[in-house]
């Protein structure tokens, strides 16, 4: 296959791969140009993707490429970084994230967010469930109760802790901790959950019962995740979007740009870029 | 893998177990340990020593009269009833107002200001920089501006309180931030993630978790009111005052303005009296130093 004639066979394959997806794919996130940086220094360059509901999004590539500065913008955890500024538009349903009449804990309401090291609160099980919806302002007793249960549930973890809901967080195992910090995001009952390498603390076993979650999941929720094992994102991901780092122009640190976004059978098996290639066969990075 | 090879490739790593470079660092090793152990130990025994001294000095007068008396400078009556009202007022005031200025500056610095502003950096600048000012320097600025001048509040214990408030107020700042800056961000990361607003965070995450450290450094600052003599000397902490505190404006003394007097008095039997309200003194400070230990357990044994 010549580099000429790759394009036009991808876009046919594409459009099959789309059918059988989903026939109506509907962007939640779209990410328009959208350029981070850190000072002076530009992590991200000029991204332009869309996340469709219902789909697991897979974002891969070296480290450094800036994944998960992409991924905190799209919650606005981005925020927290003095220096961190964005360029471009993020919209959520057409609404413009960064907009001047949105806030940041609204969009991080329907925007959840995982971390890559689990972080449950030193509290107990059942507290840290309920801190969402809390926070939230639901102060009822057995609604919070019906919450908790129901969360704990869909993360897979309600048979493990049903029993001591009352003891503390911090002595659940590695993977049980991730799952609660699964259960404690969609107790507020999100559209979006961002996963930032969410198993890259878990052995095998944790993990394939968190990538089982995500599956079960998957119908309610749009699912981004980070993940740097390239089994994982063929395996989960609906489609995958490729990373990787540029000497810019304007300075000598390398920026993260997007190479290519497609559906993940087609990064995985017929990528139309050269680098997205050879990324994947484990030939680089 | 047969046996010979394995032993042979043992063979230099066990030598090593016994060899001269091992012996020669278990001796650095043990030396070192003397010597710490060695400087601990002049340290306490000094202060054993001390503690012993006064004890056996101050004894003949460690009696309820001592409590109950007035200060006087006629030894058979000679007590310290007084200062310690005067002390636990001052102590108090100074915790009353300092404790939550300094824990709210330190919440502010922590988790709401922009280092990248002017006046962010103005404020750790001098929060630094007067937590090591000689005290006897606020004691002045205290007469010049509170007991006098501006606010001529007088020599009462209002004005006492409130330099002592300055005085600790950097360091009941710095001792909450470290408690503060101790509490993981991913605490903050993960309640702001699930839509909380800053304040929910700090007040449901941050300060619970740092509270035992909070509660500890700020009383052990707040503590150090209690032995500075050097600004209420300024401040006109008179020394042999017949009455307790009434409310802000009395005139008061303290306990270790009063210990000074009684230690420098011609009279050898004032100088038993000194000790014995030495021993007061320590005692107050080790039930204050106590009491922050115990807060700490306390809070620490809840959060798990
Ligand atoms: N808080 C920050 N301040 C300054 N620079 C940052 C910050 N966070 C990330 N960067 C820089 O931005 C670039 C992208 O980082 P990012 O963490 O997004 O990469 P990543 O793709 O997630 O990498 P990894 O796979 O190792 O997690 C890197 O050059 C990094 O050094
Ligand atoms: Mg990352």
């Amino acid at each position: 296959m010549t580099s000429t004639s790759s394009p036009i066979h991808l876009d046919l394959e594409a459009t099959r791969h789309a059918a059988e997806v989903g026939s109506t794919v509907e962007p939640v996130l779209v990410a328009k140009d959208v350029s981070v940086y850190y000072g002076d220094f530009r992590a991200v360059r000029d991204v332009t993707m869309s996340i469709n509901r219902g789909e697991i999004t897979a974002l891969i590539g070296p480290s450094g490429c800036g994944k998960s500065t992409l991924l905190r913008c799209f919650n606005r955890m981005n925020d927290l970084i003095e220096s961190a500024r964005v360029e471009g538009t993020i919209t959520y349903h057409g609404i413009d994230i960064y907009g001047p009449g949105t806030h940041p804990g609204e969009v991080r309401r329907r925007i959840g967010m995982v971390f890559q090291k689990p972080n449950p609160f030193p509290k107990s099980i059942y507290d840290n469930v309920a801190f969402g919806p809390r926070v939230n302002g639901l102060r009822n007793r057995s609604e919070l109760d019906e919450i908790v249960e129901s969360s704990l549930r869909r993360a897979a973890l309600w048979d493990e802790v049903k029993d001591r809901l009352k003891s503390s967080a911090l002595g659940l195992s590695g993977g049980q901790q991730q799952r609660l910090c699964i259960a404690r995001a969609i107790a507020v009952d999100p559209e979006v959950l961002l996963m930032d390498e969410p198993c890259s603390a878990l052995d095998p076993i944790a993990t394939g019962r968190i990538e089982d979650l995500m599956n079960e999941i998957k119908s309610d929720y749009t699912i981004v995740i980070v993940t740097h094992n390239m089994q994982q994102a063929a395996r989960v991901s609906d489609r995958t979007a490729f990373f990787t780092t540029e000497i810019s122009d304007s300075s000598d640190r390398r920026t993260g740009v997007l190479v290519e976004y497609d559906l993940t059978e087609v990064i995985f098996s017929n990528p139309s870029d050269e680098r997205t290639e050879s990324y994947v066969t484990g030939r680089f990075g | 893998m047969t046996e010979g090879p394995l032993s042979d490739r043992l063979e230099p790593q066990v030598a090593s177990l016994t060899g001269t470079t091992s012996r020669r660092r278990r001796f650095l090793d043990g030396l070192f340990r003397f010597a710490t152990i060695a400087s601990v130990g002049v340290a306490l025994l000094t202060l054993g020593a001390l503690l012993v001294d006064i004890f056996l000095q101050g004894r003949p007068r460690l009696n309820p009269d001592l409590l109950s008396n007035m200060p006087s400078s006629r030894p058979e009556r000679a007590g310290i009833q007084s200062a310690i009202f005067g002390t636990l007022w001052c102590v108090g005031l100074t915790a009353v107002v300092s404790l939550p200025i300094g824990v709210a500056t330190a919440i502010y610095l922590e988790q709401f200001a922009r280092r990248d502003r002017w006046y962010v950096r103005l404020v750790e600048l001098n929060i630094q920089n007067l937590a090591g000012v000689p005290s006897v320097v606020f004691g002045i600025l205290g007469l010049a501006f509170i007991a006098r001048g501006p606010l001529s509040w007088g020599f009462t214990v209002g004005t006492g309180a409130m330099v002592l408030t300055i005085l600790v107020l950097p360091t009941v700042v710095i001792a909450s931030r470290e408690a503060i800056r101790a509490v993981p961000s991913s605490f903050v990361d993960g309640a702001l993630a699930l839509g909380a607003t800053r304040w929910q965070a700090v007040w449901r995450q941050v300060l619970p978790a740092a509270i035992p450290g909070i509660a500890t450094g700020s009383i052990l600052s707040v503590s150090r009111a209690m032995g500075e003599s050097a600004p209420l000397l300024l401040l006109g902490a008179l020394t042999f005052v017949t009455f307790n505190p009434t409310g802000l404006d009395s005139g008061y003394t303290v306990l270790p303005l009063l210990i000074f007097k009684y230690a420098s008095d011609a009279k050898q039997e004032l100088h038993v009296v000194a000790a014995a309200a030495i021993i007061v003194l320590l005692v107050l400070l080790l039930t204050l130093n106590t009491t922050a230990i115990m807060l700490r357990n306390h809070f620490e044994k809840r959060r798990h």
